[in-house]
């Protein structure tokens, strides 16, 4: 069926004419509201006080989803909200880096808000077709197409029962069918999900581009907490717009000079430094497989070891010199130099229901190469390609799937599941066909796929239950917090990067604090109060460019010449001013460095009594699995003995040579979980909340959070 | 002895900070070194001889994430 023949079959529910958008400093000023159940589309004011407080991004969705729901609400229930928005800076062309949406809804992983930032066009086009925040309400019938003319001010839903679930198809299909010609093209961008995010609990949002050179209609991935299975649970196959204006000045910065300018500055060291840094044009975030390996750190095996002697078999070299084919720069947005992007082109496929076809594959990026590749003992290129592949096109979260399925691997293998239970797979570490049909299973909702994809937390109960499992033992080996699986980084041997993992609002995800090479490997952070004070001041940065509409890449993962001399280089604070710049440029406003931090910290707190209003945010929740701590078991003590046996001298002062391997194991865990607990204290302590890690009233006054009906929810735990 | 990030490591006569770099396995792209708290450039890494009771500083930037 072409798309013509698509088309005809749509049933048109509702239509919206708007009045096209006039940006202004960054804002549109409105937002948009979509009801799925009742077709109800409307406009809502975006007040001032919401600019101040809320900023945009993450902070436009969590106060969007904070008035949608109540405190009961489910992730299934209709009041259950999609939120999209980009940021003010959103959509700019002269700073890298400034195309990437925040997506937050209620997690089915977690039960609390997740968010999720995605690069492709659909944050700029919505905001240059008029709407800072998109929000998407209720549950349709059956399933709908979304489409956003934003060039003509019109909003229609129809119900489309043709078009394909997964998203490299439906992608091309919603791109072929909404373009008036092949040139049009790059004027849309869609939002998929895929075919298992209805069967799982983690699946994922495609973000589309389309992709000129190669012709071709690109994914990029909204893959935590499990928003592409909220999508499909509301019957949406896909969400267009249309936005044939870009210009670079689209949108209307407040001083555009300033903004060029310092857009220029970063071109030019990316251009003049990138090749002997992180190479990210080249290879892009893969490039770390290698130095993670090196320094012990690469999850392998389910997070029991480090690295592995086959490693080199999936270097990022390995993937540029064969894989990646284009060769040039690639990045998600336009103007983005750093062009993180990479893609193999043409790739063949061996297995599932596209066997033989040629396809694009977006990636792998560093979580992804490292989550399907060495966590499941997989050292093969080809198979990590064609996983993330069908990760991507079935929309499930390579992450998530990397790390649950490592834990299933670990139970297959120490006997505590076997063949009769996984349906005859043979889940054993470096099965890559075994991994691969579990994903297939996935994605046709049948066999073992379906319950695995459910993710850990719910794995542990049902092996539990139903195969009568030492629950603390998978809850000790299981790398979940919250609900949510830990992304790609052993943070066994660095106490900062567990607190940065595991008291992430969300879960366990690197994108609020990436510490490991601060306290393990430069020893930069050496006590409690050093420790808690990077876990304030890198959450709440980080936070902001979720805020903005920003990658993180660009701050980090190139750094000036000047960057050396610096008193605090891990801040890059020449980057950090850069920040500042186009923010002030583009609003207008006058923030500093400090004002930065703290339009961070309001919105990471309001998050954090959100957490609290919808049952979770508990101390307890920010407890994580042993495994993420220290050794759990006898071989993983062993693989690091003389680590472990000096810690024992050193720190612990007792003598390793007069003890059992079990008496070593049991003193490790009193030790380190003694200072997980102590790191707790100190961060509450720093970030202002109660020592149960709730903000406290003074705090939220302080930042002018204190809303009636926020510190209505913290009196509750207060 | 000498410090490497504030952490005691045995001084090795004729050590330089390339060869420290080897031998620790530095192998990051992006690496702020101090010795005794002056600034090494790149191309200085392969001379810059370091003295027993010297204080090194191997800054790896925190990118990744």
């Amino acid at each position: 069926m072409n798309v013509e023949e698509m088309r005809k079959s749509h049933k048109r529910l509702t239509e919206f004419a708007y009045q096209t958008g006039t940006i202004d400093r960054g804002y549109n000023n409105r937002t948009l509201y979509i009801n799925v159940s009742t077709n109800e589309i409307k406009e809502k004011p975006v007040s001032q006080e919401m600019k101040e407080k809320f900023i945009g991004g993450k902070g436009f969705g969590l106060k969007l989803m904070w008035d949608a729901v109540n405190d009961n609400t489910k992730w299934n229930d209709p009041e259950n909200t999609i939120v999209v928005s980009g940021g003010p800076v959103c959509g700019t062309t002269q700073y890298p880096g400034a195309g990437k949406s925040l997506v937050v809804s209620i997690s089915p992983a977690t039960g609390i808000v997740i968010d999720s930032n995605v690069g492709g066009y659909f944050g700029p086009y919505l905001k240059f077709s008029g709407f800072d925040a998109m929000a998407i309400q209720g549950k349709a019938e059956k399933d709908i197409i979304i489409y956003i003319n934003g060039d003509d001010g019109e909003i229609v839903i129809d119900e489309a029962p043709d078009e394909a679930l997964d998203g490299h198809v439906l992608g091309e299909q919603l791109t072929e069918m909404y373009a008036k010609d092949e040139k049009d093209k790059k004027n849309i961008s869609v939002i998929t999900a895929g075919s298992a995010a209805k069967h799982t609990y983690m699946g994922l949002l495609n973000f589309t581009f389309y992709d000129l050179r190669r012709q071709v209609t690109r994914l990029k991935q909204a893959g935590r907490g499990g928003i592409g299975t909220v999508f499909r649970d509301k019957n949406i196959k896909g969400i267009v717009v249309r936005y044939a204006g870009t210009k670079g000045n689209s949108n209307k910065p407040a001083n555009f000079d300033k903004v060029a300018r310092t857009g220029i500055k970063l071109h030019r060291e990316i251009e003049r430094l990138d090749d002997n840094l992180m190479r990210i044009r080249q290879v892009g975030t893969a490039n770390i497989i290698e130095v993670m390996s090196a320094h012990d750190l690469l999850p392998t095996h389910n997070f029991q070891y480090g690295t592995h002697e086959n490693v080199v078999n999936i270097h990022s070299n390995v993937f540029r010199d064969n894989y990646l084919t284009q060769g040039l720069p690639d990045g998600c947005w336009f103007g983005c130099s750093l062009a993180c992007a990479k893609a193999a082109d043409k790739f063949k496929l061996k297995t599932g229901p596209y066997a033989g076809k040629l396809v694009t594959v977006d990636g792998p990026e560093y979580e992804t190469a490292a989550g399907v590749g060495s966590n499941l003992g997989i050292f093969d290129p080809e198979a990590i390609l064609e996983i993330n592949f069908y990760c991507d096109t079935y929309a499930i979260d390579t992450i998530s799937f990397g790390t649950t399925t490592a834990f299933v691997m670990e139970c297959f293998e120490r006997g505590i599941i076997n063949k009769d239970i996984t349906g005859g797979l043979e889940l054993k570490f470096g099965n890559k066909e075994a991994a691969l049909e579990l994903l297939h299973q996935m994605s046709r909702g049948e066999g073992f796929g379906p319950i695995v994809g459910k993710g850990i937390r719910k794995l542990k109960q049902y092996f539990a239950d139903n195969h009568g499992a030492d629950y603390d033992f998978l809850h000790d080996i299981g790398m979940e917090a919250k609900g949510l699986e830990y992304s790609q980084y052993m943070s066994k041997e660095s106490l900062a990067q567990q607190g940065g993992y595991t008291f992430a609002n969300k879960g366990p995800q690197h994108d609020e604090a990436w510490l490991i090479f601060m306290d393990m490997v430069n020893n930069q952070i050496p006590t409690f109060d050093d420790k808690a004070e990077a876990l304030h001041y890198f959450p709440m940065f980080r936070t902001w460019f979720g805020l903005m509409g920003f990658c993180k890449l660009p701050w980090n993962d190139i750094f000036p010449e000047s960057n050396k001399y610096q008193d605090e280089p891990a801040k890059i604070p020449e980057h950090v001013q850069n920040y500042v710049d186009v923010y002030n440029g583009v609003t207008g406003f006058h923030i500093d460095k400090d004002e930065l931090i703290l339009q961070s910290e309001r919105v990471y707190n309001f998050q954090k009594v959100f957490n609290l209003r919808l049952g979770g945010g508990s101390r307890e929740s920010d407890i994580a699995p042993y495994r993420a701590v220290g050794p759990v078991t006898k071989e993983e003590y062993l693989s690091r003995e003389d680590r472990y046996n000096k810690e024992m001298i050193e720190k612990i002062g007792m003598d390793p040579s007069n003890m059992t391997l079990e008496e070593r194991i049991a003193a490790t865990r009193e030790y380190r979980m003694k200072q997980y607990y102590k790191l707790m204290d100190t961060v509450y302590a720093r970030k202002g909340w109660s020592d149960q890690g709730v903000p406290t009233i003074e705090k939220l006054q302080e930042l002018g959070m204190d809303f009636p009906d926020v510190i209505e929810v913290v009196k509750r735990y207060l | 002895m000498i410090k490497v990030n504030n952490r005691d490591q045995e001084f090795i006569h004729g050590m330089t900070i390339q060869i420290l770099l080897e031998k620790n396995e530095f192998t990051f792209p992006g690496l702020v070194i101090k010795l005794n708290g002056k600034v090494i450039e790149d191309h200085e890494r392969a001379q810059a001889l370091i003295k027993d009771f010297d204080d090194v500083k191997v800054i790896h930037i925190c990118h990744g994430g």
